[in-house]
């Protein structure tokens, strides 16, 4: 008997997944919300609270495209992947674009056939040591046990350090991040090893932050950023000028308190202008409303309002701005023009 | 089938395609082979086509790029540099160590419960069945992740060891349990004479199974009974000894010490591969139990209480009457318990025991992208495995199969 | 004796002695255990080695157990009300409860509706486990799919109501036509339904209506305990019809059928559980047309459905063997022909050998639904390892919620292996 269930099922699911086409922008029209593939649960960046709503510094990209595409910063299916199921769910169709602090490689973009629209975080990774171990310098880490992260860029930084540093170590790979803190906690491993920002959030979530210190060495780059399928170069427009909207919002001074005094009018800043859309047809082009991006800014502030919400230095992840602030205050973000 | 029923030459009609049961098992057949045919080419076409569509190509070469990730369980010699062939290699040794690991403990754990779960003794029944209502009856999943926890959040670090007031210290200062697992003494052979004593060792093993193999042969022809029990344990200690004083102590044992951040020297059991290993051997365990009361249950009343009218003492009784039939029951059981072990090793990948699944099916997968090529190779490997093993029970079965006359 | 005959010959006693208990050695406690417990001295040894276990069980589990705090928000909080002291800190479970049920997403004002499910589950489920129940109920346990579909997934009701109609279009042809042959009825049977699902979509696509009863609730919001119960019942009815062709297939005289199932279920047999999910989770995307994606569930019950059909193939052919070869030559000599043979003679009896077999093969396939946590799914463990594990509050709560996991399991495996003891015993006595 349930055997017909099944096919029933099976063609209503037919149905509902009607043939996706290379538009992926129609496609998120039409279904009215966008999936947005984020981590299975990284405070700060993405994590479901007690209530299932998703919050994060990348959960804030994923509402800000959905809302310049749809209006509606809610409109998204969150869905979570690991390490190693992220980039088939991109590639299949399952999820429209991967907001999951993914490293942007060359083998990722020219191999795996994926189109980084931008970095939204410059990272690196870094080591988080015990106060206690006495140790000040990732080089006095001979022969310690590092946890690492598995199925990120991590463990292949890890290996080329210790390598071209000539030390050993004996690598404990883990599966969740939850799991790293436990083993760290433990003892069970000497540092804990991923990418800084990372680590600053795990490190906030201890009882005595204090007791940890996160070493000075940072061994690679990670840029971290957004990422759509190759070949749909529409749609990687929408996420990139979404993400590059955020950005110049900061660099412009608007924020999700003045924008609606901003857009109810034309400014006397022209770029301030096509950005809100009160004028210009940028929107159009992109195939959008014209106020695609006072609904993306709107939505969860500019990058500065994101940044403060949910990695900043009043949040308990406590992360400088660093890198990632606008060139004009010797950051790397850097918006192309609005023109 | 008689000529009576055949129908006159030359009057094949299409109806009898269907209608005819002499035809009919090839119309079936030959159904089943287009609609499978059929099935399989458009899975083939969908491949191709998507992987035209995004640009990508099933290719096997990247097994000989260095892997660029490091191993901590190495059995054989292993680098940052080593290919990712060797690193799926390295994986499958990792498999089969804590599989055949696993199969010996649980096979000693399932023994003795599935006996004791027979004992006349109330309390060591009781505790038995719930041994193995416990361990059955939760998945093996949440066992290697709990005592995986146990293992870390229980034991103290090494950094307990240290200093004057250390709040751990080790056992016979030759045993260290600590939270990244357990170290041990490891026997370091001293050159050719090392080898020696390890060859009388092995040398002698083989004499006690030749000598009661044996023995029973003798029993069986001559009904003369030769004790097994002393010469066993004389030939397995005395011959090993003498040859390892006689030749000036070839083999030393490395102890662990406490250097830097760890334990260094010794042999080095980790967390990872302990908490696998027990929770494989203690779930299917369980399942063996149950087996092994099956078996000896299965083996009827009548012909204990026969080698009894004969006179035979109960430790005779069973060794000879009773665990030789109720082996041929549990036998088939055991090894499909061992199929299981072996493919749940594959659930390392939760706790980061690096075997085949956690190498080839985790971190070449993830940083190469090869998904399809990776998970091919994963399958083919369990399945070899798994034709191995039936085969071997297959031959088994076979051997022990009743004589029918 | 004769002492006393000797002494006492003029007086005979006329009434019997009142009785007098037994020794204190012979009877109730000591009795019992000297019988049980210190029969030997090995015996006694293991009683007071297992006592010693049993104690230093009970001495460590016993007080973190009673000291458990059940109400406060954080573990920080729970730690602060321990002060220090042993104690378990069930207020995790407490707290997130409903999460580990229904996993984090599903709507909290709808949890009524698996819950519903499920207790119409159990009145599904008893005229199939229990024979003396009045075979009518079976009709409920026919249309328990599409309520269960429906009140779980929600959505319009015409969906479910198409979709048993085609069971109901499907099934009337099938009578019409079985009469002249099963084949003919089978097929005609599977094509009319298909045929009927397929206007059905058309007609559900054009008038459901936008606001349904039941508002709809997406795959991907299933979690917790509910997703392990989801995956269980579904892929265990789904196998069964599945395995037994599958038993059958393998059975046949046709060599190339025999082929294709020997292939199929040693190959399902030979790999890990594991491997198939990475399937479902990394691969099955490229095999599917390009564009098609359907849900992460749909394709996780696939493969868990074609693992456990394997397995009951297995079972079920050992039944199919177990019947005596009398049975298949007296359906040929009454000239059935193969379909009727075994749908009245052989299957009834070969599954009913096998139903004990059956049922540890579904006890064991739903312990093994809780590996699609591997793959990032938010079942019971996932939802422990991941959102509970990582938040903020509950970092470091680890037995507590092992503990919860493991009593969810353990009450529903337990039950579904003492049932199958039961049957096993209620099935013994009819061969008798």
């Amino acid at each position: 008997m349930k055997k017909t269930a099944f096919y029933g099922a099976l063609t209503v699911a037919g149905f509902a997944a009607s043939m996706a086409s290379a538009a992926t922008l129609d496609d998120v029209k039409e279904r009215g919300v966008l999936n947005c593939g984020v981590t299975t649960g990284l405070v700060g960046f993405a994590s479901p609270d007690a209530n299932g709503v998703w919050d994060g510094f990348d959960v804030g990209v994923c509402r800000a495209v959905a809302a310049a595409v749809l209006g509606d910063s809610d409109a998204v299916e969150f869905v979570p992947t690991t390490g190693k199921t992220r980039f088939t769910a991109l590639a299949s169709g399952e999820i429209d674009m991967l907001a999951r602090n993914t490293t942007w490689t060359f083998s990722r973009d020219v191999d795996l056939k994926f189109e980084f629209v931008g970095i939204n975080y410059y990272d690196g990774q870094g080591f988080l040591v015990p106060r206690d171990l006495g140790v000040s310098s990732a080089k006095e880490l001979d022969g310690a046990t590092v946890c690492i992260q598995t199925g990120t860029t991590t463990e292949l930084n890890l290996a080329d350090y210790f390598r071209s540093n000539n030390i050993s170590y004996e690598p404990v790979p883990i599966e969740t991040n939850a799991e790293g803190q436990q083993q760290y906690l433990a003892g069970a491993c000497d540092v804990y090893t991923t990418d800084a920002s990372g680590l600053a959030a795990t490190r906030a979530a201890f009882e005595n932050p204090a007791d940890h210190v996160v070493l000075p060495e940072i061994v690679s780059k990670e840029p971290l950023g957004p990422l759509v399928r190759h070949g749909d170069n529409d749609w990687a427009d929408v996420v990139r000028w979404s993400l590059n909207a955020l950005i110049a919002a900061e660099e412009l001074g608007v924020t999700s308190a003045n924008i609606e005094e901003l857009a109810a009018a034309p400014t006397g800043n022209p770029e301030v202008n096509r950005l809100l859309g009160t004028e210009g047809e940028l929107g159009a082009m992109l195939g959008l409303e014209a106020d695609w991006a006072k609904n993306a800014i709107a939505a969860g502030g500019n990058y500065g309002e994101l940044f403060e919400k949910n990695i900043g230095e009043n949040t308990p992840i406590g992360l400088a701005r660093g890198l990632n602030a606008q060139w004009t205050d010797g950051g790397l973000l850097y918006s192309p023009p609005f023109r | 089938m008689t000529s009576v029923t055949d129908p006159p030459q030359g009057s094949f009609r299409l109806s009898m395609l269907l209608n005819d049961t002499r035809y009919r098992s090839y119309t079936f057949q030959f159904i089943a082979l287009v609609l499978l045919i059929a099935f399989m080419a458009y899975l083939g076409i969908n491949l191709v086509r998507n992987l035209a569509a995004q640009g990508l190509n099933i290719s096997f070469s990247f097994l000989g790029d260095p892997a660029g990730y490091d191993i901590n369980q190495r059995p054989i010699e292993y680098d940052s540099q080593s290919t990712h062939l060797r690193a799926a290699v390295v994986g499958i040794l990792n498999t089969l160590i804590v599989a055949f690991l696993a199969c010996v403990t649980a096979t000693i754990f399932g023994v003795t419960a599935g006996v004791l779960r027979l004992s006349s003794n109330w309390v060591v029944r009781k505790l038995m069945s719930f041994y193995v209502e416990i361990f059955r009856n939760i998945p093996v999943l949440i066992w290697i992740i709990i005592i995986f926890s146990i293992m870390t959040v229980a034991m103290p670090a090494p950094r307990a060891f240290r200093g004057d007031n250390a709040t751990s210290s080790m056992l016979f200062e030759s045993f260290a349990f600590t939270n990244r697992g357990v170290y041990s003494p490891a026997p370091v052979i001293d050159g050719a004479a090392g080898w020696i004593v390890v060859g009388v060792f092995i040398a002698s093993i083989i004499g006690i199974f030749a000598y009661r193999k044996f023995a029973t042969k003798k029993l069986y022809d001559t009904g003369q009974l030769l004790p097994t029990f002393w010469p066993s344990v004389a030939m397995f200690f005395v011959p090993t000894i003498l040859v390892y004083f006689i030749l000036g102590r070839p083999i030393t044992l490395d102890y662990p010490s406490l250097q830097g951040f760890n334990f260094q020297g010794g042999l080095h059991l980790r967390g990872s591969l302990i908490a696998l290993w027990f929770a494989l051997a203690i779930y299917t365990g369980a399942f063996i139990a149950e087996n092994v009361r099956a078996g000896i249950q299965a083996i009827s009343k009548g012909q204990t209480e026969a080698a009894a009218s004969l006179g035979l003492r109960p430790g005779r009784i069973m060794n000879l009457v009773v665990l030789p039939q109720a082996l041929r029951v549990i036998i088939p059981p055991l090894i499909s318990q061992y199929l299981n072990i072996t493919k749940n090793s594959s659930l390392a990948i939760a706790v980061g025991y690096m075997d085949v699944t956690s190498t080839l099916g985790g971190i070449t997968l993830n940083q190469t992208g090869r998904a399809i090529e990776a998970i091919l190779l994963l399958m083919l490997f369990y399945l070899t495995i798994s034709l191995l093993i039936s085969g071997v029970m297959n031959v088994y079965n076979n051997s022990v199969k009743l004589q029918e006359r | 004796m004769s002492d006393t005959h000797a002494h006492s010959v003029a007086f005979v006693r006329t009434e019997p002695l009142p009785e007098l208990p037994p020794p204190p050695g012979e009877t109730g406690m000591v009795k019992w255990m000297q019988q049980n417990l210190f029969s030997s001295i090995p015996s006694s040894i293991l009683t007071l080695v297992s006592l010693y276990v049993i104690y230093l069980l009970v001495a460590f589990v016993a007080p973190w157990m009673a000291n458990g705090i059940w109400n406060t928000d954080s573990l920080a909080e729970c730690r602060t009300a321990l002060d220090g002291a042993t104690g378990a800190c069930f207020s995790v479970i407490s707290e997130r409860w409903n999460q580990l049920l229904f996993g984090f997403s599903y709507p909290t004002e709808f949890y009524w509706r698996p819950g519903l499910a499920f207790i119409l589950l159990f009145v599904a489920a008893a005229p199939v486990m229990f024979f003396d129940l009045p075979r009518k109920m079976l009709i409920f346990t026919g249309l328990y799919p599409f309520i269960a579909f429906w009140l779980i997934w929600g959505g319009t009701i015409y969906t479910p109501l198409f979709a048993l109609a085609g069971v109901v279009v499907g099934y009337l042809v099938y009578s019409r036509y079985v009469k002249d042959s099963f084949a003919m009825g089978f097929f005609g049977g599977v094509i009319a339904a298909f045929i009927t699902w397929f206007i059905g979509g058309y007609i559900v696509d054009a008038i459901a209506p936008a606001e349904p009863f039941l508002e709809a609730v997406a795959s991907r919001n299933m979690g917790g305990f509910m997703l392990n119960m989801i995956l269980g019942v579904v892929c265990v009815s789904l196998s069964l019809p599945l395995g037994i062709v599958l038993a059958l297939g393998r059975q046949s005289d046709m060599p190339i059928i025999k082929w294709i199932c020997v292939v199929f279920i040693e190959f399902i047999r030979g790999v890990p559980l594991i491997t198939l999910l990475f399937v479902a989770n990394v691969v099955l995307a490229f095999f599917l047309p390009p564009g098609t994606t359907f849900d992460l569930i749909l394709r996780v019950i696939i493969m868990i459905t074609m693992f456990s059909a394997a397995y009951i193939a297995e079972v079920i052919r050992g039944g199919l063997a177990a019947l005596p070869k009398g049975q298949y030559e007296a359906a040929d000599s009454l000239g059935l022909d193969y379909a009727q043979a075994m749908r009245l003679i052989i299957l009834p009896q070969a599954l009913k050998i096998s139903i004990p077999g059956i049922v540890n093969v579904a006890v064991g396939l739903f312990k093994d639904t809780v590996l699609v946590s591997v793959i990032s799914m938010f079942d019971l463990l996932g939802m422990i390892r991941g959102p509970i594990l990582s938040s903020t509050e509950w970092n470091g709560v680890y037995w507590e919620l092992f503990m919860a996991a493991s009593v969810l399991f353990f009450v529903v495996c337990y039950g579904i292996s003492q049932y199958s003891q039961w049957l096993e015993r209620r099935l013994a006595t009819d061969h008798r």
